[in-house]
């Protein structure tokens, strides 16, 4: 009886979940389904699911009105970079935090975090005017130092979470065991910090792919990543629901799918190392 | 050689400081066990031999050579830890290989090595495993297998059993003893458990909030405490320490007896008492008696087959030559 009782209960559970997934899904499966759909049948009411005459052309539009590829090739060298720079400073910041504690480590962790606090658009005013004096309104160095900076307490964050996982007393070991700093760090700790590493890539890369306030309000044409891409079919051109759709679905595939292939590490990195 | 010479070696942490100046001789071969209650520096000095923490001031030599601001790699040490600390990413092969690998030895002598090692810790059928699939008891024998293929100077053992069950506790305390009458190289080795330092060591520190205490093999311990502390610590159950008119009597602060040494009888003696809880071990049965000179109750060792109701009254009598007497400042009268 039991077992039945547990049977019952798993399959409810299962279609729960299924349920919950769909209905969190549906907004992107809808998008995804509208870029396909003429303008007409993008607006009819009431709405077609699926029967409609699966067309091409909005693709075809928005390629031709906007270069797709640059767009793309901006929000990789944003994402990518601003990444790749954080990474690198966060990293020796993180092993120090857990490794050689200061008395001060846990309030600069936590002052870190709540520059995350503040809303964006309080500080919009002096980075743009830092940007003008500076020159780095529209260009990529630009934008991959803002969404570098604009990330890198949480990349800190999470890799301090996973270094300090790793046991202190093996890399006292490794020490006793004749490895210089520099074996220790590349026999030794970063084997161990692999997968917290590549969490964090994964998840701030896609925090900066996805990141809009910045890129819209800082760039224009040059800089231009796939967020301003999709934002310049939003209201200017009036109600072209299947075109914004269109240019919705080509600018989340790619990260769409870099998350399907990298669901273990991203599952890692969103719950900040508390699964393993 | 593994002569190692702490010479005023003081450590402070901030404003604290948990090792006063201190100076300790551990000769070539010998296998010396720190033993002290927690928090008194014993870890805190292996991990100063060990490099691991830098000295305050002092001077440490290992085999007459000031190696004081030597680096843990180049000291010649192999240490083994509390929580093993095995390379969870390597294999059991890899883990012991990765002193001789750091050393730059040839592939053909670090497989050499490796082998042995794994036959005299019975490791052979596992080297291709992960620690993570290993019992307690072989994750610790990869431990010392990686300590002994570079064959040290020294090893350094902090409280390495203590994450073991009991049963299996005793064995590798077998098994470590056995290893150093093998390799006959210095043991240095951290315990808080009296009983692991009474039946591994050739020479006893123990150790109080820094101090040393006493430094002596096991049974001078045992038999001549220097004071009050080591008589109570050393010893299972431990010794009875009676303060006040009946040490006064013997013109002492303190007197120290231990269980062994108190014969019982229920007709006659210089102390009567109460028999309160029994602890019968079979062999041996441990009385705890409430007496009229200690408020502690007083424990007494007994043949296993004497048997005595709760709340009997018996008379006991401490035998005069395993006295101990202590001033007022707690050190042995001799």
């Amino acid at each position: 009886m039991a077992r039945a009782v547990s049977t019952q209960r798993k399959t409810l559970t299962t279609a729960l979940a299924w349920a919950i997934g769909l209905v969190i899904f549906f907004p992107i499966l809808w998008t995804v389904l509208t870029s396909f759909k003429t303008e007409a049948q993008a607006i009819a009411n009431p709405p077609i699911f699926l029967n409609f005459d699966w067309t091409l052309e909005n693709y075809a539009i928005v390629q031709e009105r906007s270069n797709y590829m640059r767009f793309l090739w901006n929000s990789v060298i944003l994402a990518g970079g601003s990444t790749l720079l954080g990474i690198i400073i966060a990293v020796p910041a993180a092993w120090s935090m857990a490794f050689v504690p200061s008395k001060r480590t846990k309030d600069i962790l936590l002052w870190m975090l709540s520059t995350k606090m503040l809303p964006a658009v309080g500080v919009l005013y002096p980075i743009y005017l830092l940007f003008i004096k500076m020159g780095l309104l529209d260009s990529r160095a630009g934008m991959v130092i803002v969404l570098m900076l604009i990330n890198l307490p949480i990349i800190v964050w999470m890799l301090y979470t996973y270094f300090r996982e790793i046991p202190g007393e093996i890399l006292e070991a490794a020490r006793m065991d004749g490895a210089t700093l520099k074996e220790e760090l590349i026999y030794i700790l970063t084997p161990m910090a692999i997968p917290g590493i590549a969490s964090t890539v994964l998840l701030n890369f896609i925090l900066a792919w996805n990141e809009a306030f910045w890129t819209l309000n800082l760039t224009a044409v040059d800089a231009a990543p796939l967020t301003a891409f999709i934002a310049s079919y939003s209201s200017p051109e009036g109600l072209f629901f299947a075109k914004l759709s269109a240019a919705s679905t080509m600018a989340i595939a790619p990260i769409l799918i870099l998350g399907w292939f990298s669901q273990k590490q991203l599952v890692r990195g969103l719950t900040f190392g508390a699964v393993k | 050689m593994g002569r190692i010479q702490l010479k005023d070696v003081t450590k402070s942490f901030g404003e604290a400081q948990v090792i006063p100046p201190l100076n300790l001789t551990i000769e070539d071969g010998e296998f010396t066990v720190f033993v002290g209650p927690s928090g008194c520096g014993k870890s805190t000095l292996l991990r100063l031999i060990a490099g691991l923490e830098d000295i305050t001031s002092g001077v440490i030599e290992i085999n007459g050579e000031d190696a004081t601001d030597v680096v843990p790699a180049r000291r010649g040490l192999a240490m083994v830890f509390q929580s093993y600390a095995l390379y969870p990413h390597m294999s059991v092969r890899k883990n012991i290989a990765f002193p001789l690998r750091m050393a730059k030895m040839s592939p053909d002598e670090i497989d050499r090595r490796v082998k042995s090692a794994a036959d005299v810790l019975n490791l052979t059928d596992y080297l291709e495993r992960r620690p993570g699939q290993l019992s307690g008891g072989q994750r610790q024998r990869v431990a010392i297998g990686r300590a002994i293929v570079r064959e040290p100077a020294a090893f350094l053992f902090d409280e390495p059993l203590s994450n073991l069950d009991a049963a299996l506790r005793v064995g590798m305390r077998m098994e470590i003893s056995e290893l150093h009458k093998k390799l006959d190289t210095t043991m240095v080795y951290v315990t808080h458990d009296q009983v692991e330092a009474m039946t591994m060591a050739d020479k006893i520190v123990v150790l109080q909030a820094g101090y040393i205490e006493q430094v002596g093999s096991p049974l001078e311990l045992y038999q001549r405490p220097k004071n009050t502390f080591v008589a109570g610590f050393i010893g299972s159950p431990k010794m009875n320490l009676v303060t006040g008119a009946e040490a006064a009597r013997h013109d002492a602060t303190t007197i120290g007896i231990r269980p062994e040494h108190i014969d019982i009888s229920d007709s006659e003696g210089a102390w009567k008492g109460i028999v309160g809880v029994s602890e019968h071990l079979g062999s041996d049965t441990f009385f705890h008696i409430h007496s009229d000179i200690s408020d502690e109750p007083l424990t007494v060792r007994a043949s296993g087959e004497l048997l005595l109701d709760y709340g009997a009254t018996v008379f006991l009598t401490p035998r005069a030559e395993y006295l101990h007497r202590f001033d007022a400042r707690g050190l042995r009268i001799e």
